[in-house]
């Protein structure tokens, strides 16, 4: 298969590949978000680490991702977005807008719905933490 | 540029490279001796008659049979068809159109030109025992002599599984089905040209064998069928003018035959000490993969095996962005669970691999052309590739944290 340039140069030089530390470590540290989405026998999962500031800025992100290059790309892409963003400006991102960026084909677009899955799983989870309002999960595909 | 200027290819299992020395034996007859050999009545015909038997002479010679016992195919999926369909019509217990025509015997993980011949049986009423390999791949003597049924007519099973390269009990499986009186056949693609064959001592009725896997052009191929103790009879798929014995016609590919003759001269000359050299290097691989990454190993069998190739599997690496990391190596990927981008193996599957999740395999196969130094390139690049995604998988995070990933309740989707 093909890749797009795009997604060819965030699966070489991945952008916010990271964590703020271990799955037990940020379970109760309320600056940190944690969304974990995928599973291993579909071929993805991805896991986005965010640290968000009292006001709801998301100061720092970091990825993890099992899978193909495109959704690697996807999970980078997703990262550099949504930092510096507010908690309620990340959410409205949606999973086209990272398919129009990386080009990414019919058979990719999972990729980018696990992307936004991602970043909404990560901002309840630091929502939960903080006392605020969760919306309900609606999953859109 | 091409392919060849900028990637290593490990992909011999998929198929060779034509050896200029078969090359050259085949140049003349596409302009010069162009005649059909069938022509009985003039020189065109003879000469390329000519050439047709000493290819014959030549595959008789690698498998050590008689050349009458050759038949000239277009290819291992053929000759795998005229065997299974040939012997099962031929043998049938009872008349086209009824039930319980007789009993089959095959392998869950033969290659799908043995498996789908089967199945088409199975419709017109034969029935068919497929045989599940324990983890080491190997299909021994006792699962077969386990099988065999009064009325067993025939068994199918490969020599060397393509995508393992792991080897089956084969002399000892075709002496089994000598005694009980069935057929036996076995695809020997992968084995015929590296390791050495006598169809005598190892008990073969039926043999399917391909050029292009050794080193000969693509499209031909051969079966070879006993004539002696037992006289193996099929029943012929094609008809026409009756070449080959009746048992496949059509007009012979004259200068492929030539070809797949030459290739077999060479391999019987060459094999031995090319599979030694061929061997030493895919341990090198091997080892040297084991011992720079964790959680590596080895699909199948590690003695009983072929010598040039091996099914590696590395833990909590994808398998789509595992062969996007090695792009400049053309080799096969497999994984044994079904992924978004990736057709499960069921070779895998059968071995039981798909049971620890988030595996991907590669099957990297080396040929006579193969340097040490591309051995040595593709060991950093494979690390290299693994260290990458690991770097980036959090799956590879839980597993060092000791976290039993099967036990997780993903959310799927």
């Amino acid at each position: 298969m093909a890749y797009s340039e795009k997604v060819v140069e965030h699966f070489q030089k991945p952008l916010n590949v990271g964590s703020f530390g271990s799955s037990s470590d940020v379970k109760d540290r309320s600056d940190i978000g944690v969304g974990i989405v995928g599973a291993p026998e579909c071929g993805d999962v991805m896991q986005l680490h965010i640290k968000v500031d009292e006001a709801g800025k998301i100061e720092d992100a970091k990825f993890k991702c099992f899978g193909c290059g495109s959704a690697i790309a996807s999970s980078s892409l997703a990262t550099e977005w949504i930092k510096g963003r507010t908690v309620d400006e990340a959410l409205a991102i949606k999973n086209t807008e990272i398919v129009e960026e990386l080009a990414l084909p019919p058979v990719k677009i999972h990729c980018s719905v696990l992307a936004e899955d991602s970043i909404r799983t990560a901002i309840n989870d630091w929502k939960k933490k903080n006392g605020h309002d969760v919306e309900d999960d609606h999953h859109h595909h | 540029m091409t392919a060849q200027d900028t990637t290593i290819y490990f992909d011999h299992a998929s198929t060779t490279p034509c050896d200029q020395r078969v090359v050259d034996a085949m140049l003349p007859y596409f302009t010069s001796i162009y005649g059909n050999s069938s022509s009985r009545n003039h020189a065109y015909g003879w000469e390329a008659e000519n050439g047709v038997d000493t290819a014959r002479s030549q595959v008789a010679d690698l498998l050590g049979a008689q050349p009458k016992e050759i038949i000239f195919t277009s290819g291992a999926t053929e000759s795998n068809n005229i065997a299974i369909k040939g012997a099962a019509r031929m043998y049938a217990k009872a008349p086209a159109g009824s039930e319980s025509r007789g009993h089959i015997i095959t392998a869950v993980h033969e290659h799908k030109a043995v498996i789908d011949p089967c199945r088409r049986l199975e419709r017109e009423g034969f029935d068919v025992t497929f045989l599940e390999p324990g983890a080491d791949s190997i299909i021994t003597a006792q699962m077969v002599k386990d099988a065999l049924r009064d009325d067993t007519i025939l068994v199918s099973i490969m020599w060397a599984n393509n995508e393992l390269g792991t080897i089956n009990e084969i002399p000892c499986i075709g002496k089994i089905c000598k005694e009980h009186g069935a057929v036996f056949h076995t695809d020997a693609t992968q084995w015929v040209g590296k390791l050495p064959t006598d169809v005598e001592a190892d008990n073969i009725d039926l043999l399917s064998l391909s050029a292009h896997k050794m080193y000969g052009p693509k499209g031909v191929g051969a079966l070879y069928v006993r004539r002696r103790r037992p006289r193996v009879r099929l029943q012929a798929i094609q008809d026409g003018g009756g070449h080959e014995r009746g048992f496949r016609s059509g007009t012979l590919n004259v200068s492929s035959i030539v070809g797949l003759g030459a290739a077999c001269a060479i391999a019987k000359e060459e094999m031995e000490a090319e599979g030694k050299r061929l061997s030493a290097l895919r341990d090198k691989l091997e080892n040297e993969l084991m011992s720079r990454l964790e959680v590596v190993e080895v699909n199948g069998h590690r003695d009983h095996r072929l010598p040039h190739m091996t099914n590696i599997s590395f833990g909590f690496v994808e398998g789509e962005s595992l062969m996007m990391g090695i792009k400049n190596i053309a080799c096969s990927s497999g994984s044994a669970c079904t992924s978004a981008s990736l057709e499960p193996s069921y070779v895998l599957k059968a071995l039981g691999v798909g049971d620890e999740l988030a595996h991907s395999s590669l099957r990297l196969s080396l040929g006579r052309h193969t340097t040490e130094a591309e051995v040595d390139e593709a060991i950093e690049g494979i690390a290299a590739a693994v260290q990458h995604l690991r770097a980036m998988s959090p799956l590879f995070d839980l597993w060092k944290e000791g976290v039993d990933i099967s036990k997780i309740e993903w959310q799927s989707h």
